[in-house]
């Protein structure tokens, strides 16, 4: 029987897995885009998981508000991107450091 | 439902109004910046005449999603100031480079709907939607300057920095939800009282959210251990907007923190108090601290808003009334000094007129523009707390609130970092005063940013203690809303 506690295990999981992705990952920026993805589906398990066993529905709404907001980040996320690729024509994390201190 | 809506009416007129201009800017195109600038300053005035709950009042809408009371119209306000302030100060700064684009205002515009709605939130749910209009309008900003590849950075950086942030709040408030079985901030508080009164105590699920919810709003105020983006967005940004992200959105944030913690979490105070504790002197120290060696006046300004927000924590760590109060207090007249401070960085052009923004540039200018050093030399006195100046008093009430809270330690180390952060500005006036003069900064002619200039110094001046009292009271009054 699959119950709450696994539900949250999935969940802690891939946001560890998120949360790492952005700070282990060398390699580039769209790599750390999918990560923060990541980071908000395992939210969304979370709360449709705690959502069903409540028997509660704001759970489910507010998921649906995470994946709308979601969306829009990811689109402001790929436009900022694109202009910091047109200004130095790289997007490997290794070369994000022009400004330091 | 009607009345719910009316409870929105600032964030309504908001809207509206950026919907509108979007289509004046869609049609006239970028020559109708400067008009649309206007506009907005216009409908920020006309949402701040709106806003319901001046006479402390305190009503709630949408099903307890949103409520409007005296600490949501105080907070906004300040906010709606700080937003329009802003506007002013890039009309003339982008004007000069020629690309000055009609989407700042209409940014500016859906950051204060946000801001808005974060400060009258009453439910987990309402406070991460507007906490996100605010910020993906932020991110946009702070990226403006596209053919400056600095700024591009700092909009990267912040972004995903942001993002991890939001992520975390997200979290928090998933496990909050999960272990109290609601989203809204009443009956969040009544399941803590609960637990806290039952046989097991409070869930170590609540405690992980409350932790994960902190950390993440402790990003939006860039409060130490989460102010690492602070120093490279604000030097990357254009100065405009970095003199935004240094006023209005962090009053919003604040104003957020403080609501949540004190009727959200109100049951766990003593949980989250070590939290803040840890990162108001965290923030004050090294607020205080790192500051000292930079050579970029927006990087130091960015260490002194961290070092400011530890101070405001401070007062919030004190928890009671007079803390909230104090603050509100601290962040409106933190607000003004902060801005004023801007519009000098905003000032600083080379002979070709070529923004500047080494502290080296300022030597000497005490020579070439007298008032203009003056006017810095008191924004530094006032940021460093000198007395009679007005950022005495906001530091002076914080202290007070922590030490009838039996925090005088916590006020103590409060004073002594604030002595270690007077050194980087004195530096500034003494760079300013003593020594040999750099060439002079080209002049400036734009009339409305003149003004406010003026204004804040007169604030910031021994004068502004006409406004302690009125200011103190209406910040008490904002403060009772949330007891």
């Amino acid at each position: 029987m699959i119950g709450l506690g696994h539900y949250l295990a999935v969940g802690a999981v891939l946001f560890v897995l998120g949360v790492l992705g952005i700070f282990l990952n060398r390699k580039n920026i769209i790599v750390i885009l999918m990560a923060i993805e990541l980071i908000l589906l395992a939210v969304n398990i979370n709360l449709v998981a705690f959502s069903a066993f409540l028997g509660d529905l704001v759970g489910q709404v507010f998921a649906m508000f995470v994946l709308t907001v979601a969306a829009g980040e990811a689109a402001i996320g790929l436009a900022i991107l694109v202009i910091y690729f047109r200004g130095r024509g790289t997007i490997a994390v290794d070369d994000v450091h022009q400004m330091k201190g | 439902m009607l009345a719910s809506i009316l409870l929105t009416l600032p964030e309504l007129i908001l809207s509206t109004a950026a919907l509108l201009l979007m289509l004046v800017v869609a049609w006239f195109e970028d020559g109708s910046a400067r008009v649309v600038t206007w506009l907005a300053i216009l409908s920020l005035a006309a949402a701040a005449a709106f806003v319901p709950g001046y006479d402390g009042s305190s009503r709630l809408g949408f099903g307890g999603l949103v409520v409007a009371d005296g600490f949501a119209a105080f907070s906004k306000a300040v906010i709606y100031a700080g937003a329009a302030a802003a506007l002013v100060a890039a009309s003339g700064w982008f004007g000069r480079d020629g690309d000055y684009r009609a989407e700042y205002p209409l940014l500016i515009l859906l950051s204060s709907v946000g801001m808005g709605m974060m400060v009258s939130a009453s439910d987990l749910l309402t406070l991460y939607v507007g906490l996100e209009l605010q910020s993906l309008a932020a991110y946009v900003l702070a990226s403006f300057q596209r053919s400056d590849t600095r700024s591009a950075e700092a909009g990267l950086k912040y972004f995903v920095l942001g993002a991890l942030a939001s992520g975390i709040l997200l979290y928090g408030i998933s496990l909050l939800y999960g272990f109290t079985g609601t989203t809204s901030f009443h009956d969040i508080a009544t399941a803590i009282q609960t637990q806290k009164h039952g046989a097991d105590g409070l869930s170590h699920g609540i405690l992980f959210g409350l932790v994960f919810v902190l950390a993440g709003i402790a990003f939006k105020v860039s409060a130490v251990p989460f102010h690492m983006w602070t120093p490279d967005v604000y030097e990357g940004a254009p100065s405009p907007v970095t003199a935004f992200f240094a006023s209005a959105p962090k009053v919003a944030a604040m104003a957020l923190l403080t609501r949540l913690a004190v009727q959200g979490l109100g049951g766990a105070t003593f949980e989250w108090r070590q939290i803040v504790i840890f990162m108001a002197l965290a923030s004050t120290i090294l607020g205080g601290v790192a500051a000292i060696g930079q050579p970029n006046v927006k990087r130091l300004l960015a260490y002194s808003s961290i070092n400011n927000v530890g101070f405001a924590l401070i007062g919030l760590a004190a928890a009671g009334e007079a803390g909230v109060a104090s603050v509100l207090f601290y962040m409106a007249v933190y607000m003004v000094m902060t801005l004023g401070s801007f519009f000098i960085v905003l000032r600083m052009r080379d002979g070709e007129g070529r923004p500047v923004e080494s502290i080296a540039s300022l030597s000497g200018l005490s020579k070439t523009r007298p008032w203009l050093a003056l006017a810095m030399a008191m924004f530094m006195f006032s940021l460093a707390g000198v007395p009679p100046l007005m950022g005495f008093w906001p530091k002076f009430f914080v202290f007070q609130a922590a030490v009838d809270a039996k925090l005088t330690w916590l006020a103590a180390i409060g004073i002594a970092t604030s002595v270690i952060s007077a050194f980087y500005y004195l530096k500034i006036v003494k760079t300013m005063y003593f020594d040999e003069a750099a060439p002079a900064y080209a002049g400036t002619r734009d009339l409305a940013q003149t003004v406010l200039l003026i204004a804040a110094s007169l604030f910031v001046s021994p004068l502004g203690y006409l406004l302690v009292g009125p200011l103190a009271q209406a910040s008490r009054n904002a403060a009772s809303a949330l007891f």
